[in-house]
């Protein structure tokens, strides 16, 4: 029987099975961040053991990172200890940090790409949720706890038992306006928080054929909203455009020799699925989420459900919590939904396609009165270019805040956070109870629908514009 | 890890569904670099509401905790299972976890007993009923026993299991396949990246 692209590359990196025993998997790339490392590093020392593969580790700062005057020390002593704890521990065992003012520094999830240290047919795992990003490439990534990262760096593998195979093909194209941020929100609204769970979801179809490699780590970012293990795309000319010439993308001779490997990274004709989804592209609209989970989504042109319009009785007790603590009344229209704040960045959406997106809506337009309105780049990298771009003056022009790169207001570890009752349309993944603060109501969207609710105060398509 | 064997307690039922990480502990107290001290930021903010289940009297001193589906999805924070199990928590019992919160729960000693939706709404309606209620966990037997009677199996695998039973590590575990991981090294593709 054929395999599917994540049962190649699962097992291509399994060093030991053993029958009624987890599979030894090695992982090629370990990425690490302040907050979910410092009791995995206290671990290695309390054992007397060491970091096997530095060379394959790499760190940045980007969860308890300000955003403004990053070159003074952070003002939280808890986040200021933390952030220090990670360089003492990167500089103890050997490994390669991106501190903050560095201009390598960014969101995990945007550097390793950008570094070209993600490429197809990988492993690659980091002590958070959304390293399903990565499988964009073609990779198997997810995320994993401190007891695991404990146990990346001192063997670099993992005991791990092969996930079930998901398929999400989506057909058609999407219609003009209609984003890879939209897709996603529509399909985890359409299988639910729990529809991936203990699956690995590949997106296959036309509209996925038709992403930028950005928009593709998009939709495979919130596979973990789905409850998935990992998402991943089959590699494809897209991937390899986007990787060649990154400074960890192989050369010459390794260059061609890797892309025969990449290209033999698809799933088999007859490989069978243990579930599989179908999604028409052409029948999306923009999308936002109106709950408390990111399943509770709807297009934005439909209004915010009845609680006794859901046929299942935890759904509707979860909706009728979600509308008390987002303060919405059923059969209110979505785009009557006033916000205060705008947030565009995090590893979902925060790289430079995103800022693009979002600065063609807000072009010549103006932030509404009484919006803040924040754009955090997901790297200092994307943060240059935008730059050089000349997009931070279409943000500043339109009365955004144009900041330095970081997690941010995506859940806010750092200074950016909703106060109790403020409203956000957010570019980020997670619509939770008090994500982005404590008594703050989260609307999730894409960047470009971000742009166009700064601009009225009300979600908006840029199409209502 | 510490082990699990078997384990004697009352319950408390949390009528939620989709108790995502964030609510479990909330971001802010992911900035201590020290495993111990989460008990305090366990469901930190709905524990300000005086009549959360969790500071309510009758369920004081309870260690299982019976939960609407789709427990602990969300982020990655093992944080989540040490609040948890700071707290006084050796078992989560729910239709449905997070993958990756029942990972994390395993290498640390938290079991999660996997039930159908309509047995956890039974148990927690009994519960609800009777607070004193207590309940038996016998994992050798992979049984949940209720002290009128009653037994629930549920289903872990064997090798899970046996980790629990003994509390052993997972590093421990591999560390005896250095020469295999070591053997795998040396075959690995030469253009993969080095971020040295």
């Amino acid at each position: 029987m054929g395999r599917t692209l994540a049962d190649k590359v699962y097992d291509a990196h399994v060093v030991r099975s053993a029958e009624g025993e987890p599979d030894v998997l090695y992982i090629d790339l370990h990425l690490v961040h302040e907050v979910t490392s410092p009791q995995a590093f206290d671990g290695l020392r309390m054992a007397n053991r060491t970091v096997r593969r530095p060379d394959l580790t790499i760190a940045t700062e980007d969860h308890n990172v300000p955003t403004t005057d990053i070159l003074a020390p952070i003002a939280d002593p808890v986040s200021r200890t933390q952030v220090e704890t990670l360089r003492k521990n990167c500089a103890e065992f050997g490994v390669r940090l991106h501190p903050m003012g560095d201009a390598g520094q960014g969101i995990v999830h945007v550097i390793g790409p950008q570094l070209g240290l993600t490429q197809p047919g990988m492993t690659i795992v980091c002590g958070d949720s959304h390293t399903s990003t990565h499988g964009a490439f073609g990779a198997l990534a997810f995320g994993i706890g401190t007891s695991e990262v404990e146990h990346v760096l001192a063997t670099q593998t993992l005991s791990q038992r092969k996930p079930k195979m998901m398929a999400v093909t989506v057909n058609g194209e999407l219609p003009y306006g209609v984003t890879a941020k939209d897709l996603i929100l529509a399909i985890i609204a359409r299988i639910g928080t729990g529809g991936g769970q203990g699956h690995i979801i590949e997106y296959r179809g036309e509209a996925i054929r038709s992403l930028s490699m950005e928009g593709r780590m998009t939709v495979c970012n919130m596979s973990i909203e789905a409850g998935a293990r990992a998402g991943m795309i089959a590699p494809d000319e897209t991937t390899f455009a986007y990787l060649e010439g990154r400074p960890h993308a192989p050369s010459g001779a390794d260059w061609e020799a890797a892309k025969e490997y990449w290209r033999s990274l698809r799933t088999d004709d007859d490989a069978v699925f243990d579930k599989e989804v179908v999604i028409d592209a052409s029948e999306l609209t923009p999308f936002v989420t109106w709950g408390t989970n990111p399943g509770q989504g709807a297009p934005l042109a439909a209004s915010v459900p009845e609680p006794s319009s859901f046929a299942d009785p935890t759904h509707r007790a979860a909706a009728e919590r979600a509308l008390e603590y987002m303060g919405l009344t059923a059969g209110t229209p979505l785009r009557d939904v006033t916000v205060d704040t705008v947030f565009v960045g995090s590893c979902t959406n925060g790289r430079i396609e995103d800022l693009r997106a979002a600065a063609e809506v807000i072009k010549g337009r103006k932030v509404a009165d009484g919006v803040r309105m924040l754009i955090v780049p997901g790297s200092m990298k994307v943060k240059a270019q935008a730059e050089e771009e000349g997009l931070n003056e279409v943000f500043t022009a339109a009365g955004a805040e144009w900041r330095e790169a970081g997690c941010s207001m995506c859940l806010g570890m750092n200074p950016d956070q909703l106060k109790p009752g403020e409203r956000s349309a957010s570019t980020s993944n997670r619509n939770f109870e008090g994500r982005q603060g404590k008594g703050g109501r989260t609307h999730l969207v894409s960047p470009a629908v971000a742009a166009a609710t700064a601009v009225t105060g009300r979600l908006t398509a840029p199409a209502d514009l | 890890m510490e082990a699990f064997t078997t384990h004697t307690g009352r319950a408390v039922p949390l009528r939620r569904s989709n108790v995502d990480t964030d609510q479990i502990i909330p971001a802010v107290w992911l900035k201590q670099v020290s495993r111990t001290g989460f008990e305090k930021g366990l469901f930190a903010a709905w524990r300000e509401d005086p009549e959360f289940v969790l500071n309510r009297p009758e369920y004081q001193g309870a260690s299982i905790l019976v939960a609407g589906p789709d427990f602990g999805t969300g982020s990655s924070r093992e944080h989540a299972v040490w609040a948890l199990q700071q707290y006084g928590f050796r078992a989560v019992v729910s239709a449905r976890f997070g993958d990756i919160f029942r990972n994390n729960a395993t290498k640390m000693g938290l079991l999660p007993i996997q039930l159908p939706e309509d047995v956890v709404e039974g148990m927690q309606d009994k519960i609800a009923a009777n607070p004193a209620k207590e309940f038996t966990i016998d994992l050798e037997a992979r049984e949940l026993r209720c002290d009128e009677g009653g037994v629930q199996t549920f289903e872990i695998d064997d090798y899970t299991r046996w980790r629990l039973l003994e509390g052993l590590d997972d590093i421990g575990l591999t560390l005896r396949h250095s020469d295999a991981i070591g053997d795998y090294e040396a075959k690995r593709q030469p253009w993969l990246p080095v971020t040295a």
